[in-house]
């Protein structure tokens, strides 16, 4: 897997390469104000930070609750960073947009993580 | 109590319930968990608890008809599917016909970022969608505190799981949850506190060398239930839980009589013998002929046309048959007719509950008339008294249920008083035999006493036998100058001619 690799390359206290690709998945339970409020978070995050390299994919899982099984979704909502590898999830509203560049790591994770 | 209270009419009703199909369970819980509502198992790592909901899903979709789904936060499907296998269940079939559904529910710790508010959905959503594929009756959430580990907004999740319980109640399915025990309170979490309708305790623990399981049903509520700890057994067929005390007593008595193979003994038992489907204690120091008296019983069965199963912890199959026979007693016929089955097996060679659970499916199996359990003082190296007590009066209930008539034997010291049983049966028997070897005038002299036989007059004497190569003889009591004579005081009394017994001339000398 380039997991592995992609994880050594990393520096520490660096950010992602620039270019990379990311293929981001978001579940959702209806159209909820917390499903809304997701998806505007994300758009808001990919356009300051990633804007031409993303593609988001989103799921309701109240019309496919099947697809729940797979990405192994138990909290709404769940964003599924698919592509680049490793695969990351990040739960909530993703209001707090510091843990979302983190979480997608476009932020270098604090020594201590909490 | 005011009045008005008073005049209120009883609303209570029974909790309607969901059978386990567990041998004992249902018993403890008298008809198993309650119908659409949770349950918590709860107890220590390897006490039991994945394989007793496993068998509460696999019974549920085989004899009872109610799919079920096992949401596992631990094991894989295919972890559980071979866990499963070694104990002789292969869920695959089920879950070929929509009756089983498995499931692994991933939880990694260091996967997730939180991010801001967020719900357990997913789960509802996800096991909502499980329930509804097959028309789920029961579920199995194994084991749902792992959660926490995944998770780090603790009063959220707490918030969640009251709310999924609450959905699962109304959802109408049967659900078992189950926890690790924590430090000090039931479970890590304390899921107990959300988990009010029927909570059960399993542990596992070692007695002595030897690793015992027990069940408890810690509350029940709107129903009564078993108190006590009950210790239960797994093996290839599945698990057994064996109530130590059965809520009731209340099986069938019979007034028909069976012989105890001896007829002298007859005579003393209200000239009739035993009664059939009682319980009968013959207890005694090594070498009384306790082994004797129940080869007679089963020989008699034996006559009777009736099969019989001798449990032998002592001494092994072949050996009783040869040294029965030194006595003149054969059990070959019977033996070679099938009728008569001899299990030997050493006590240690599994636990307490094993020996019970065996015997217990051999006499369910077999449907014996008649059984003997040889000696009964030997399972006490396999557990403490209070374990065999309970055992056995588990064996006993189980037995007259059945009308099976049943003889147990029992080692006493030679050195306390010989109506002190080691473990304190007597009061689970109806009839009780002592046997005693007392020295007297430098030779030993073998008595019997009938201790006490419920329900029918019984001899009070003290009567001298002897074994012989014709059989065990109880000699007639024969007095003289106000004293009983015995021993070979009585011989050259007797022999004298002095008094004319009516057996005495075919006495064959004392072995």
């Amino acid at each position: 897997m380039s997991a592995e690799s992609a994880r050594r390359s990393r520096k520490p206290g660096k950010t992602r390469a620039t270019a990379e690709f990311f293929d981001l998945r978001l579940y959702i339970a209806g159209q909820t104000a917390r499903s809304v409020a997701a998806l505007a978070n994300l758009k808001r995050i990919c356009d300051e930070h990633l804007e031409g390299r993303y593609r988001i994919e989103v799921i309701d899982l109240v019309e496919r609750p099947q697809l729940a099984r797979g990405d192994q979704i138990l909290a709404l909502p769940t964003l599924v960073r698919k592509l680049p590898p490793p695969i990351r999830k990040l739960v909530g509203d993703l209001s707090d947009t510091e843990r979302v560049l983190v979480g997608l790591d476009l932020r270098p994770r604090p020594a201590d993580k909490s | 109590m005011s009045p008005r209270k008073a005049a209120r009419p009883a609303l209570v009703r029974p909790v309607p319930k969901a059978p386990t199909g567990i041998q004992g369970l249902d018993e403890i819980t008298g008809g198993g968990l309650p119908r659409g509502r949770p349950t918590l198992i709860c107890g220590g790592a390897g006490c039991g608890k994945t394989i007793l909901s496993m068998e509460f899903l696999k019974n549920g979709a085989r004899e009872f008809d109610e799919p079920g789904v096992f949401l596992s936060f631990e094991e894989t499907v295919e972890d559980l599917t071979l866990n499963f296998a070694s104990l002789g269940f292969d869920p695959r079939p089920l879950s070929a016909r929509k009756k089983l559904l498995l499931d692994h529910v991933r939880v990694e710790p260091n996967e997730i970022q939180e991010t801001g508010a967020y719900d357990l959905d997913g789960l509802f959503i996800r096991l909502a969608h499980a329930i509804d594929s097959i028309g789920a009756k029961r579920v199995v959430l194994d084991t749902i505190e792992a959660l926490f580990s995944g998770f780090s907004q603790t009063r959220l999740l707490r918030a969640e799981l009251r709310r999924l319980f609450n959905w699962l109640r109304t959802k109408g399915v049967t659900a078992i949850v189950t926890g690790e025990r924590g430090e000090g309170r039931m479970t890590r979490h304390g899921l107990e506190e959300y988990i009010t309708d029927c909570v059960i305790m399993l542990d596992h623990r070692v007695v002595e060398q030897n690793a015992t399981r027990r069940l408890r049903v810690v509350k029940y509520r709107g129903s009564t239930h078993g108190a006590n700890e009950s210790p239960f057994f797994i093996d290839e067929s599945g698990i057994s839980v064996l109530p130590i005390a059965s809520l009731g007593l209340q099986h069938r008595v019979s007034a028909r009589r069976i012989s105890s193979g001896v007829p002298d003994l007859d005579d003393m038992l209200g000239r009739k013998g035993y009664f059939r489907g009682s319980s009968i204690l013959v207890s005694g120091p090594a070498g009384t002929g306790k082994t004797s008296l129940a080869g007679y019983f089963a020989e008699a069965a034996g006559r009777r046309g009736e099969s019989a199963l001798y449990f032998a912890f002592e001494e092994s199959a072949a050996q009783i048959v040869r040294n029965l026979r030194s006595i003149g007693l054969d059990l070959n016929p019977w033996l070679s007719k099938g009728l008569l089955q001899v299990h030997a097996a050493r006590p240690t060679t599994s636990g307490l509950e094993g020996h019970l659970s065996a015997m217990r499916r051999l006499i369910e199996e077999k449907r014996p008339r008649a059984v003997v359990v040889d000696p009964i003082s030997n399972l006490i190296s396999v557990g403490t008294s209070v374990e065999v007590k309970a055992m056995l009066a588990r064996l006993i209930d189980f037995m007259k249920l059945r009308q099976t008539t049943a003889l147990f034997t029992s080692l006493t010291t030679g050195d306390g008083h010989p109506e002190v049983t080691d473990v304190g049966l007597s009061s689970f028997m109806d009839t009780w035999l002592v046997l005693q070897n007392s020295e007297m005038n430098g030779e030993r002299i073998r008595a019997l006493n009938v201790v006490k036989s419920r329900g029918m007059p019984h001899s009070n004497q003290t009567r001298e036998f002897v074994l012989t190569s014709h059989g065990l003889k109880l000699l007639d009591v024969v007095r003289h100058q106000g004293r009983v004579l015995v021993g070979s005081e009585r011989e050259a009394y007797v022999g004298d001619g002095a008094v004319a017994t009516r057996r005495a001339g075919k006495r064959a000398p004392r072995r």
